[in-house]
């Protein structure tokens, strides 16, 4: 394996923004393994016979029917994926982690909201910050579902301001203990775990530090009610008040004042296992819609014939595609460059962290994408269903709300907006990524004579990969300019900021829906990918009125006049079609193929 | 430390020693070798079990036809356990955790059946056997099955009362007729002490009890096991299947007896017609002049 990573390119994170990718470097589900698409159809028949069939369970509150869940997920060995052998795990690696937890996250958010926060953020702080001690005490506990964890992070006054939470760690006088104390807010898994990661403060420290605490309600522990929620009803959601707890030292994780840095590279891993946890859930929902629409008829006719829902579940199926091709392509990218790491002799909770760390940019990226993609397929799913989809005896009601929480936990979508720009240019600043090159490129270009080359047009995706190097010289562009004009001020300009990251979602995932279909084109032929490349085409298209929007909305914001205007300019000529796709025609044909299939059978 | 051991030793000449040493070294060699004594007579006490599985489209599968109706399409189709052999499969598992048995599964057919193969062994069989042909019908299986159970010294074949694609229904029964052994088909409870076998029926309107000797094979459905039991392989068995031997055999020559003309799917079903609950007359003429059901 090692060999076959070292022989092709691995993109660097954020890279994608300045590089062309090869499609056979993409990794697709296609690609699963004979074992990955046995663990597949182990994880949706699980999901199939404890989750979905149980609905009502979840909808009525029933936070012991998601425990046991949860045990059940233990004993088959789900929760313990992506635990390392040393620690009686499975040590899977992340494109299998991503994939079970996909499948087991769309019977009900309740149960996807459980299972990520103790495999994810419960889990994964003492994986790859704990010591070798730590890790041997509490990892086979937390991989076997003997224990379940929480992660205790956001307080009353800090949220998204996560390093200004005011619990407080003081070490005891004969140093052998901290005491903890402080009160903790929407903390997932709180009613059943028996494991805390918490985060306080020590002294005056500028930066928080984790612990890790054991459940016990004899040591001051104290728990809140329960919360009742829009949506993940049966998910335990409650206040953890600390109140002189004791904690050894010796749970104290990596060093004091590291919390922060803790917090979030554990929530760099929960955010793209969030959007993982998203994409099953529109394929169902769009499953759900599409066999309704073909059943229910109107006007004497099958709803599913009229152009209108067509439209609907067009774009609901391609999201969704996009979303799919988006997130392995990225899970794949984080596990070759672990493996990289390990063979340059890094520890494996080292070669991890950094392996994660590295793709912060697209965790973010595919964070904000998919939980909005999640929401406007439940959102259309409803209209799909009509009066039926406002009643809870369809499966749409609850598949809208709890789809919600996912546009606010693991940082909101704002704060993953611009972390997503913002983490880019530090990353240019390390050297990491040369925005500076291609950007003054674009600006150079900008003011020359417009190139008339035009690609063979004969070549499957050649108009399509054209613009999408074109898409990106709008982002260079935008986002260029801004930086240099606003310089460190740049924070501050966060409806800009929010453009600009728009910008470079809407590639991403263009980028990698196209990349996908075309290495899936060249094995398959053209003729077995028509509908896939309908969707990809569909998907670059919006992507690219978007980015036009977005880009204008955003260069009118700061450059006035000349400058102004020629940047302008320039954001047509990206931006333009040479032979512009029929997109009705195309949402006709992904429409009629999957009401002829009666289902979404892309992946 | 050092001073502790150098007292203790002070007691014991370094003889004494020695000869305590070679006591103990006989004892592991003996042990080791009643060990391997009972493993011997415990191995040839272990029932050894061969569950028949056959490579189904899932019941949720479009049927199409293909090569003017004579050949089933595959295109698009996911293949699993047929249900029957996998009430028998878990029911195999059952005896393989309680009372030791070996449980070895078989497959009539090419490459493409071993997905479903390396599910049973994630499931728990201990050794998979295909058998390298594409099955046609009932008799050339059963030929090809029965040379497996043959040469493979079993006491209890577990098969499927019928595969839910051509639902054939025959191959358990001609296997037991070629190997000379006992048969019991539709069976819905199975337990097996030593030598004998208590297997219940499914009759109509009723169950009947039976015992039997081993060697047996079953027509195995729902009832050996029920749906709630079936399992669902975890991750732990997915990963050991891949190292679990899936041994491929060369078919026999066994001509097939029988080969397909053509299929036919039931007619589309018509509009529905509502009549009106007073309008008795109208239902009775519909039904004798139209559906001619009366
Ligand atoms: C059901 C549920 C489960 C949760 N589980 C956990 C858990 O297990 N562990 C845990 O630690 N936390 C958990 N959380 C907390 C969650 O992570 C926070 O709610 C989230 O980070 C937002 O913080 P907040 O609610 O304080 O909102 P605020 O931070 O007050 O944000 C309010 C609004 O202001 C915006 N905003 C805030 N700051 C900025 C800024 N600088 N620039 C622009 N916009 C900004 C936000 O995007 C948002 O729209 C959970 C929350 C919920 C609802």
């Amino acid at each position: 394996m090692s060999t076959e990573i070292a022989t092709k390119e691995i993109l660097r994170g954020g890279q994608f923004i300045v590089k062309e990718t090869d499609c056979e470097d993409v990794f697709t589900p296609e690609d699963f393994s004979e074992e990955q698409q046995m663990m597949r159809e182990s994880v949706k028949e699980f999901n199939d016979r404890e989750i979905v069939a149980h609905r009502n369970r979840f909808e009525s509150k029933d936070y012991g029917y998601t425990e046991e869940c949860m045990r059940k997920a233990g004993e088959l060995g789900f929760l313990s994926v992506a635990v390392p052998e040393e620690y009686e795990g499975l040590g899977m690696g992340f494109v299998s982690t991503m994939l079970v937890c996909e499948y087991i996250s769309s019977g009900s958010g309740s149960f996807s909201t459980a299972f990520g926060a103790h495999t994810g953020i419960g889990t994964m702080p003492i994986t790859l910050y704990g010591t070798e001690e730590q890790k041997k005490k509490y990892v086979p506990k937390l991989a076997s579902g003997e224990w379940f964890g929480a992660y205790c992070l956001t307080e009353p006054g800090a949220g998204s301001d996560a390093n200004s939470g005011k619990t407080t760690a003081t070490l005891s006088e004969d140093g052998t203990h901290y005491k903890i104390n402080g009160q903790k807010m929407w903390i997932s898994n709180a009613g059943f775990c028996k494991l805390f990661i918490v985060f306080a403060r020590i002294g005056d420290d500028k930066n928080i530090t984790g612990f890790i605490v054991e459940n016990d309600p004899e040591n001051g522990i104290t728990l809140g009610e329960e919360e009742h929620k829009l949506g993940i009803r049966a998910s335990s959601t409650r206040q953890v008040f600390f109140n002189d707890t004791k904690v050894p030292v010796e749970n104290m994780l990596s060093e004091r004042g590291n919390g922060f840095k803790i917090a979030m590279n554990a929530l760099n891993v929960g955010r793209i296992k969030l959007a993982a946890a998203c994409l099953d859930s529109q394929r169902r929902v769009t499953n759900y819609a599409i066999n309704y629409a073909n059943e229910r008829q109107q006007f004497k006719t099958p709803i599913v014939q009229f152009g209108a829902i067509k439209s609907k579940l067009a774009e609901m199926a391609t999201n969704c595609y996009a979303g799919v091709s988006a997130c392995y392509r990225a899970a794949k990218n984080i596990e070759d460059r672990i493996a990289i790491r390990i063979a340059d002799g890094n520890s494996h909770q080292e070669a991890e962290l950094k392996g994660v760390e590295e793709y912060a940019v697209e965790c973010s990226i595919l964070k904000v994408a998919v939980s909005e993609d999640i929401q406007n397929c439940s959102d259309e799913g409803i209209q799909i269903f009509g009066g039926m989809g406002f009643s809870e005896e369809t499966p749409m009601e609850s598949a809208w709300r709890d789809a919600r929480i996912a546009r606010i936990y693991e940082g909101t979508n704002e704060i993953n907006r611009m972390l997503a720009v913002g983490m880019l240019v530090k990353k240019a600043m390390k050297g990491h990524v040369d925005l500076l090159g291609p950007a003054t490129a674009v600006g150079e270009e900008l003011m020359g004579i417009p190139s008339f080359d035009t690609p063979d047009f004969s070549v499957l995706f050649a108009e399509e990969k054209d613009l999408i190097a074109r898409l990106k010289k709008v982002f260079l562009m935008v986002a260029g300019s801004a930086a240099q004009k606003f310089g460190a001020e740049l924070e501050q300009h966060q409806q800009l900021l929010t453009a600009a990251s728009d910008i470079l979602i809407e590639i991403y995932m263009a980028e990698s829906t196209i990349l996908r279909t075309e290495k899936n084109a060249k094995r398959f032929g053209e003729e077995a990918q028509a509908t896939q490349i309908a969707m990809a085409k569909l998907y670059l298209y919006n992507a690219v009125e978007l980015i036009n929007q977005k880009g204008r909305e955003g260069i009118i914001s700061f450059a006035a006049g000349d400058e102004q205007k020629m940047m302008l300019m320039g954001l047509k000529r990206f931006t333009k079609y040479a032979n512009y796709p029929n997109v009705v025609a195309l949402r006709t044909q992904i429409a009629d193929k999957i009401a002829a299939d009666n289902g979404y059978t892309f992946d | 430390m050092q001073a502790k051991i150098a007292k203790y030793t002070g007691y014991f000449s370094l003889d004494f020693l020695k000869s305590i040493k070679k006591i103990y070294y006989a004892c592991i060699i003996n042990l080791g070798f009643y060990g391997y004594l009972c493993r011997e007579i415990f191995k040839h006490n272990t029932m050894k079990i061969l569950v028949c599985i056959s490579n189904v489209p899932d019941t949720t599968s479009k049927i199409n036809f293909t090569e003017g109706d004579t050949k089933f399409d595959t295109n698009g189709v996911q293949f699993v356990i047929n249900p029957n052999d996998e009430f028998g499969l878990t029911r195999a598992m059952w005896f393989k955790e309680k009372q030791g048995a070996a449980v070895h599964v078989a497959t009539v057919g090419d490459a493409s059946v071993e997905p479903t193969m390396r599910k049973a062994l994630a499931i728990g069989a201990d050794e998979a056997i295909r058998i390298n042909t594409v099955p046609t019908d009932g008799f050339f299986v059963a030929r090809q099955l029965a040379e497996v159970v043959k040469n493979g010294g079993y006491d209890l074949v577990i098969a499927g009362r019928e595969s839910i694609d051509y639902n054939g229904g025959m191959v358990p029964g001609i296997m037991a007729s070629l190997l000379g052994m006992n048969f019991v088909n539709t069976c819905i409870g199975l337990e097996v002490e030593g030598n004998k076998a208590t297997a219940l029926r499914e009759i109509d309107g009723g169950k009947e009890k039976l015992e039997a000797n081993l060697p047996l094979v079953i027509g195995g459905q729902k009832g050996l096991v029920e749906e709630s039991d079936l399992r669902i392989p975890n991750m732990r068995g997915i990963m050991m299947a891949r190292k679990k031997a899936l041994n491929v055999v060369e078919p026999i020559d066994a001509p097939s007896q029988t080969n397909d003309q053509k299929f036919e799917k039931p007619a589309a079903k018509g509009p529905v017609k509502l009549v009106d609950a007073d309008n008795v007359g109208e239902l009775v003429n519909l039904l004798h002049n139209e559906a001619k059901a009366i």
